[in-house]
């Protein structure tokens, strides 16, 4: 206790852990929110044409056995940036973010009953009128449980990129174990842990003002 | 027998499910306990298997407070038919149907033996044991559940909505089946509806219940519809209660006269039956020789209502009366059948 | 071309012999991931299977395990080994049998949760003690749930083992290492695709055991689910 008080007494530390926690937070919520636009385009795609909905899943069962570590260095060497660019772990952590939420999507858009959709149209609406104001709500719950558990696996999985030398808290453990040091790896797991629950309150707060009409059924 | 000394059940979240129930299940009779959603039918049924256990008061079967049974050793002697059957999608029809005798202990062999003949029993072929609950139609799984729940042949049988999610020509099938299988079997059964037909359909007695967990009535269906106790139970009851009760009014004071009747359609300026080789009834023929469909058919020994639905539905005037084998044994008039009812209330 | 360089990785005689061989690391990485999954499910399975059952504790529990979820490998794998002083096996082997309960626990208690309540109610009513129930009805209609939740355990388990590499175990992590290093992609990717054939292998063997324990009943109901849904679409069309 002692130690953790010492190393964040340190106002060097408590501004360098500032800047940290700023990039693991754009680390991972850039590619959660790039995800949902990506994941409704493509659950929409899926629902109109069978092939695409093929072409995914078996690209997301490929993708996820690809270890991260792999991924962060791999995507580089693929697209040509630089090994210690902020944007691998963007475009990693977006690509298993769309291909963790694309199918429950898909699923939630095909699950709208067929007679709130009928009715939709019956009362004028135009289809993309329909789909932006009743489907996609529809679909809200569902894509909110996806992005729930995405934010909470990209939070975990930026740490990850320490490994690589992308910033985010992370370096907070690759330090204490060059270090010897306990100190900064506790500090890193907590912030780690605190910034996903956090993130986590707020997506249900956002999920309930979306979708007030299911407040009679939550406890 | 089963009985409900004062027993009432209130939930943990205040409400009162089942008031002051005072009733008795006579041994060998299909007791309905009908009602409007809420009414605490199912409440009262589930108590005596202890899937519910009362607030206060006592319920006994044959005599013996439930409350001093271990609930499984309760259940494994009696029968437990749920909507929607329940059947578990794990196991084969035949091992479904086998559950209370492996339960109880008998071996597997005897066991799969005793399903097979209540699979005969329900009127469902042997070679459906095979399959899995997933591969037969709601009917079916109903027969299923309603043989599971003989499979040790309980001398009680407790039916919770077991045919509510069947379709109407079907769940008809399957209440006529009930009743042949009681006529056989002399079970205690009480079957719990929301469905007033059926209930005055399949019951010797019915308890309807009101909103609140109140016994309003418990009387065979005849006096239920002739005599409603109250206005809860006219309304529900319903409209056409005068003619629906005609189901408890003997026929036998209707005198059935004869007819012509002819093979073939001519014109003959009245009205005449068309029969076939074996005199079973095929339409009429018009004065002018058209043939007209009939209107239904009165076999002789049912309800007066039956009798009175072929005089009226039929295009003569003339309802039709069959024997039991279907072949034309007379006809009625509405007029006659109209003066015994009248004479029924003097 | 970097996968032509990784292909040439794989087949170096040099990586197939020796301490740090390519065999030798395949079964490392493996026997952690077993172990992994076989410690996680010893906790995991019998506690979803008594709060799925019971009823009791079950938002609580999945709860705290969901958040279980938001610990990072690494952060636990560092903490725990300088914790321990250096003892590299059980540090990494606590930190991915953390990383695997909670989709085990999760796919238990859902998988209880989700049989059908007039399954269970008639299962009660015909006279099943709790054991019986729980064994004989709850059990085996889980099992397609709880299959699911260890297969996304050993998926999760097998790529985060390579980050075990980082406190000095030779496992598949090592080459992504040791590549990135010396900027030597052929091995990173090479290291990759090991990672990944071996999860994909254990993955199938996975499905295969499902097809195995789950009752044919239940497999039988979920393609039924699957063909009869475009028939009840096609005939909405038609009324409509």
């Amino acid at each position: 206790m002692g130690d953790i008080a010492k190393y964040l007494g340190d106002a060097g530390t408590r501004s360098a852990l500032l800047t940290m926690l700023l990039d693991h937070i754009y680390l991972s919520l850039v590619p959660l929110v790039i995800s949902v636009v990506l994941a409704v385009v493509l659950g929409l795609a899926c629902h109109r044409f069978r092939w695409v909905n093929t072409v995914l899943v078996s690209v997301s069962n490929v993708l996820y056995t690809i270890p991260s570590l792999a991924l962060f260095v791999i995507i580089p060497a693929v697209i040509g940036t630089s090994v210690l660019a902020p944007v691998n772990v963007v475009i990693a952590l977006t690509l298993y973010t769309t291909t963790l939420l694309v199918r429950p999507v898909a699923e939630a858009l095909a699950a709208v009953p067929d007679h709130v959709r009928a009715a939709a149209t019956a009362m004028g609406f135009r289809p993309w009128r329909r789909f932006l104001t009743v489907e996609l709500p529809l679909a809200v719950p569902v894509l909110a449980a996806g992005v729930r558990v995405g934010s909470v696996s990209n939070i975990s999985l930026v740490s990850v990129g320490a490994l690589i030398g992308t910033g985010g808290l992370g370096v907070l453990f690759t330090d204490g174990f060059r270090q010897r040091y306990l100190a900064p790896i506790i500090v890193g797991i907590v912030l780690t842990m605190v910034l996903a629950l956090v993130v986590d309150l707020i997506l249900v707060v956002l999920r309930n003002a979306l979708t007030p009409w299911t407040k009679a059924g939550r406890s | 027998m089963i009985e409900f000394r004062g027993v009432t059940k209130r939930f943990d979240d205040g409400t009162i499910a089942v008031n002051g129930l005072d009733l008795v299940v006579e041994a060998g009779t299909i007791t309905v306990f009908v009602g409007p959603s809420g009414c605490g039918k199912t409440t009262s049924l589930r108590m005596v298997n202890r899937m519910i256990d009362p607030t206060e008061g006592t319920v006994l079967v044959d005599g013996k407070d439930v409350l001093t049974v271990d609930p499984p050793k309760l259940r494994l002697g009696i029968g437990y038919v749920i909507q929607q059957a329940g059947l578990f999608p794990h196991r084969t029809v035949l091992d479904n149907v086998a559950t209370v005798p492996l339960l109880s202990g008998w071996s597997k062999a005897k066991a799969r033996s005793r399903a097979a003949e209540l699979l005969e029993l329900v009127g469902l072929p042997a070679e459906l044991g095979k399959r899995y609950p997933v591969q037969l139609s709601g009917g079916q799984q109903q027969r299923v559940g309603v043989a599971r729940a003989l499979a040790a042949d309980p001398p009680v049988l407790l039916m919770d909505e077991p045919f509510s999610a069947v379709d109407p020509v079907v769940r008809e099938g399957l209440q006529d089946e009930l009743l042949r299988l009681q006529a056989e079997l002399d079970k205690t059964i009480v079957f719990v509806t929301h469905d007033i037909d059926e209930a005055v359909r399949i019951g010797e007695k019915v308890a309807v219940f009101r909103e609140g967990g109140i016994l309003a009535q418990y009387a065979p269906p005849a006096e239920l519809l002739v005599r409603p106790a109250d206005d809860f139970v006219a309304s529900f009851v319903g409209k056409d209660r005068g003619y629906r009760s005609l189901s408890f009014v003997d026929a036998s004071g209707v005198e059935v006269l004869p007819a012509e009747t002819v093979r073939a359609p001519a014109a003959s300026g009245g009205w005449q039956l068309l029969v076939d080789a074996e005199r079973r009834p095929q339409g009429w023929s018009g004065p002018d020789g058209t043939v007209v469909p009939g209107g239904s058919l009165y076999e002789q020994g049912g309800a007066i209502r039956g009798a009175l639905d072929a005089a009226l539905s039929s295009p003569s005037g003339l309802g039709v009366v069959v024997d039991t084998d279907g072949r034309f044994a007379g006809v009625v008039e509405a007029h006659q059948v109209l003066d015994v009812i009248e004479s029924h209330r003097g | 071309m970097i996968f032509a360089d990784a292909i040439a990785w794989l087949l170096d005689p040099v990586n197939w012999s020796g301490a740090k061989s390519i065999p030798v690391r395949v079964g490392v990485h493996l026997l952690y991931c077993l172990g992994a999954v076989l410690g996680a499910s010893l906790i995991a399975v019998p506690l979803g299977l008594y709060i799925g059952h019971t009823g009791r504790g079950g938002v609580l529990l999945v709860g705290s395990s969901n958040a279980l979820r938001a610990l990072p490998t690494l952060g636990l794998v560092t903490f725990l080994y300088l914790v321990m002083n250096g003892v590299q096996t059980v540090s990494v082997l606590i930190a991915l049998v953390v990383l695997a309960v909670p989709p085990i626990l999760a796919g238990t208690y859902a998988g209880i949760q989700d049989v059908d309540r007039g399954v269970v109610d008639a299962a009660r009513g015909m006279g099943m003690t709790g054991s019986q129930r729980l064994w004989r009805v709850e059990l085996p209609n889980a099992l397609p749930l709880l299959v699911g939740g260890l297969r996304n355990a050993t998926l999760q388990v097998v790529a985060t083992a390579s980050v075990a590499a980082y406190v000095g175990i030779e496992t598949l992590g090592r080459p992504l290492l040791d590549g990135l290093r010396v900027l030597d992609y052929a091995q990173v990717v090479g290291g990759a695709v090991l990672i990944a054939l071996l999860a994909v292998g254990l993955d199938l063997l996975l499905a295969l055991a499902g097809k195995l324990v789950i009752p044919r009943g239940l497999r039988l109901a979920a393609e039924t689910r699957r063909r009869v849904k475009p028939v009840e679409e096609a005939e909405v069309v038609d009324v409509v």
